[in-house]
């Protein structure tokens, strides 16, 4: 029996006690917003990193405690934070957790209680990460990528405690990824409802479904890297460490290979960009799709896309590695893979924008992140194509070209996607509308402030100034304007900061204010919209799983005076609802027929 | 259950290509007729795959970057026994028994099939034991090595990574597999006391298998990258 008979032949048995509801809950959408909650609090840890980095960057010296140990902690935290522990988890942990059962119409995960556990692992992790702030010599300050040899040899910020509890923090993280990953793959896979094509599922679920296939098969590799660092940290052993001199004195290793680790640790880190990237390509489609009421241009090619980039990211990561000495050669292979990915990348832009084309376009605040995410993600990947060429690269590298190019493409952009995504599914949540002025207040801001931020940085990366150095004034090659620049920079960061105060006063103001949204406030059509309860209940579904008969996005379908069909919608209910505006037509005005008749 | 869906019909009797495109492109399952604990199992040895691939191509890269020359392995993995020093005896006895473990391990998936409650649990019981008696062959190789003064961190036979790499690979898969006895002993006393019969059928101790199996497989090349190369 599929797993869809099975969920309807068995009671539903909810839990009682407030305990087994919102701590230990074995519910995919309790477990999505301790995910979320969770991950969100680790962000704002990570934002206000960022403001005092830019302080010290901006205005140098105007922060006390700003040395330039504390300087590069603070750098290598918000990185580390912002990558893996915001965006992985909340897109898979919280996103996937939520929306996967719901849009495939099962009643829960699969297998529900390691789902719980993923989360307390990622809890855990998230402790441990934290305690690293607290520990003699404070977090380590290696830079995100914890490149050896440096990251483990003294004189490094942090590499007493720091690195041992950033490299056991990031292990316990994989633990939880896998254990979430494969209850996501396998609901998707093996527990879908009546009906459910793979090729009827929303494109979230296709993002969210890939990108975990990406993080189940990159994970290992960073896993593995943690593992063999904490051992040359921890036990002596030389898998990274060269033999080297370290002030003065030769350290206890020998042989070892600190590119090993770069390869390893981009096996994971260019997949990890699209783990990021795909959930959002997928919650972005169906953002547009829904607020532009048309559907979504080239749904199949779309689904190829994200197969194809996911593919794709596995051959490409030594572009990362274009300056670390590796064999020229490679550079010609991965700079053409680089290039390849463009391909399936720019398809779904063209998509996106073709849906977009001729739509009933409804400027709301999910869209308005939607249409941001586009220009931000077409601004990132397009310097992407510089940097994947390694002859332009080589000069851009290290500079500040490069903290533009990632922070658009893979910081800016998904995190757009996060709060569009966030004001669109909150009222499923919580049943509950977000504020729409405030929405639309916290978007501008956010939105040009992300511009005023990262366009300059543009420039002051072909100027020349490197990333990751503590203070800027004692460079002859470093002009005047570049300062100016560098403070106007700060100002906007400081203001975009400060600004998220009001996402976050919106997220829980409107849980009790907000407006009641009923069942399906955006008229869309995929399974989450069509649940018998707002919030929807355990099991999510009642007695019965619902029966899909098309895909998600029969949006403005002609000949009927709805302008949605949800999923559920059958051939015989859409022939009623023809023949019910026919006669509405003929009723009203026989003669003025504005769409000439059906 | 009869339900029009507006789907074509299944392919299920055309067969081949015909009928695995059917199944991808049908409802609700991707892998018709296979429980989700099953498929959950094969995706997480496929991710498993990838750890224990980047164990094994960090050890050959260090051992390629790695100044001083690399121990001869049939040298170090000897034992002397009534006098002679025979190569690679301790692994070859090591190896034999975790492959005869997959051997009685799929008798008891068999038995299971025809839900012989008795002797798949034997039959699992005996698997464990093949495991626990690798794992403590191991905990005996260890202790030897140790003697013999090889550290992760420095052997007197020559490289330093050679013991790194032999503690740590073989430690990861020493894990596996006594993780792997746990799990076997608690499915068994489950089979024994009858919980699968409740339930109807004897699912987890193919999965059990499929993941003893794999623990197996990986031995098989690190048999071979380490201790045959």
């Amino acid at each position: 029996m599929a797993y869809a008979e099975l969920a309807e032949s068995e009671e539903i048995h909810e839990p009682k006690s407030f305990i087994t509801r919102y701590i230990w809950s074995q519910d995919h959408k309790v477990i999505a917003v301790q995910y979320s909650l969770t991950a969100i609090f680790v962000g704002l840890i990570a934002l206000v990193l960022s403001g005092l980095m830019r302080m010290q960057i901006g205005f140098p010296g105007s922060l006390e405690f700003m040395d330039a140990s504390t300087y590069y902690q603070a750098m290598t935290m918000h990185g580390m934070i912002m990558v893996i522990y915001l965006l992985t988890a909340l897109f898979l942990g919280g996103f996937g957790n939520y929306l996967i059962p719901l849009m495939v119409g099962a009643r829960d995960m699969v297998f529900p209680y390691v789902n719980m556990l993923s989360y307390w692992f990622y809890l855990l992790s998230v402790i441990v990460l934290i305690a690293s702030f607290f520990a003699p010599g404070g977090p380590t300050g290696a830079g995100w990528t914890l490149y050896p040899p440096q990251a483990i040899t003294q004189g490094t910020p942090g590499a007493d405690w720091g690195i041992i509890l950033m490299l056991v923090s990031l292990a316990i993280f994989i633990v939880a990824a896998t254990m979430g990953g494969l209850n996501y793959v396998t609901t998707v896979l093996q527990a879908r409802t009546h009906g459910m094509t793979l090729f009827r599922m929303p494109l979230t679920v296709w993002g969210i479904f890939i990108a975990t296939i990406l993080a189940l098969l990159a994970f290992p590799a960073l896993f593995v890297s943690a593992v063999m660092m904490m051992f040359d940290r921890l036990l002596g052993t030389s898998f990274f460490m060269p033999a080297i001199i370290s002030l003065g004195q030769p350290l206890d290793h020998e042989g070892g290979s600190p590119i090993l680790f770069q390869h390893l640790f981009w096996f994971f880190g260019h997949p990890e960009v699209y783990i990021v990237a795909l959930p959002a390509f997928g919650l972005v489609s169906d953002l547009i799709s829904t607020h532009a009421r048309k559907n979504i241009f080239g749904y199949r090619m779309m689904v190829w896309a994200i197969i194809a980039i996911g593919g794709l990211s596995f051959v490409v990561w030594a572009h990362h590695m274009y300056v670390s000495g590796m064999n020229p050669y490679f550079g010609f292979f991965f700079a053409t893979t680089t290039l390849i990915i463009a391909v399936p990348t720019a398809l779904k832009v063209y998509n996106w924008v073709l849906t977009l084309w001729r739509g009933n376009i409804h400027l709301t605040v999910p869209m308005l992140f939607a249409l941001a995410f586009i220009l931000t993600f077409l601004v990132g990947g397009l310097t992407g194509l510089f940097l994947g060429n390694v002859i332009i690269d080589v000069p851009l590298s290290d500079t500040y070209f490069v903290v533009a190019h990632f922070h658009m493409v893979m910081g800016v952009a998904p995190i757009l996607v996060v709060f569009g995504s966030i004001y669109h599914w909150y009222p499923k949540i919580t049943g509950r509308m977000m504020n729409e002025t405030l929405g639309q207040i916290h978007f501008w801001i956010t939105f040009l402030g992300t511009y005023a931020i990262y366009f300059p940085m543009h420039y002051l990366g072909f100027l020349g100034m490197p990333r990751r150095y503590y203070a800027y004034e004692d460079y002859e090659f470093i002009p005047q304007s570049a300062h100016d620049l560098n403070a106007f920079i700060t100002v906007a960061a400081l203001v975009v900061g400060v600004s998220q105060v009001l996402f976050l006063f919106n997220l829980f103001w409107s849980l009790k204010h907000g407006k009641k949204s009923g069942g399906n406030p955006w008229r869309a059509n995929s399974l989450e919209w069509l649940t018998p309860d707002t919030p929807p209940a355990h099991g999510n579904w009642g007695a019965r799983l619902p029966v899909v008969h098309r895909w998600a996005y029969d949006y403005s379908v002609p000949g009927i005076e709805q302008d949605f069909l949800p999923q559920t919608c059958t051939e015989e209910e859409l022939t009623q609802l023809k023949l019910s505006r026919t006669a509405m037509d003929s009723a009203s005005s026989p003669e003025s027929n504005p769409e000439g008749g059906a | 259950m009869a339900m029009n869906t507006g789907l074509e019909p299944a392919l299920s009797d055309s067969g081949g290509w015909k009928q695995l495109s059917g199944d991808w492109r049908g409802d609700k399952e991707a892998f018709k007729g296979v429980p989700w604990g099953k498929a959950m199992m094969w995706i997480f040895l496929l991710s498993d795959t990838f750890i224990f691939s980047c164990f094994l191509v960090g050890y050959m890269s260090v051992r390629m970057t790695t100044t001083d020359p690399w121990p001869v392995p049939s040298e170090v993995f000897a034992l002397t026994i009534a006098g002679e020093s025979i190569p690679l005896i301790l692994i070859a006895i090591m190896t034999f028994i975790l492959i005869s473990s997959s051997g009685t391990m799929a008798m008891a998936v068999n038995f299971g099939y025809r839900r012989d409650r008795r002797k798949t649990a034997a039959l699992m019981v005996m698997t464990a034991l093949f495991g626990a008696s690798f794992v403590g062959m191991q905990a005996f190789e260890w202790s030897k090595l140790i003697e013999e003064g090889v550290r992760p961190w420095g052997n007197p036979m020559g490289a330093a990574q050679f013991g790194a790499s032999f503690f740590m690979i073989t430690g990861f898969h020493g894990l596996h597999v006594s993780i792997g006895v746990i799990y076997l002993l608690i499915v068994a006393f489950k089979v024994a006391r009858g919980d699968y019969e409740r339930k109807g059928n004897y699912q987890i101790v193919e999965i059990a298998g499929l993941y003893w199996h794999f623990v197996d497989l990986v031995w098989v090349f690190i048999f071979a990258f380490f201790y045959l190369w």
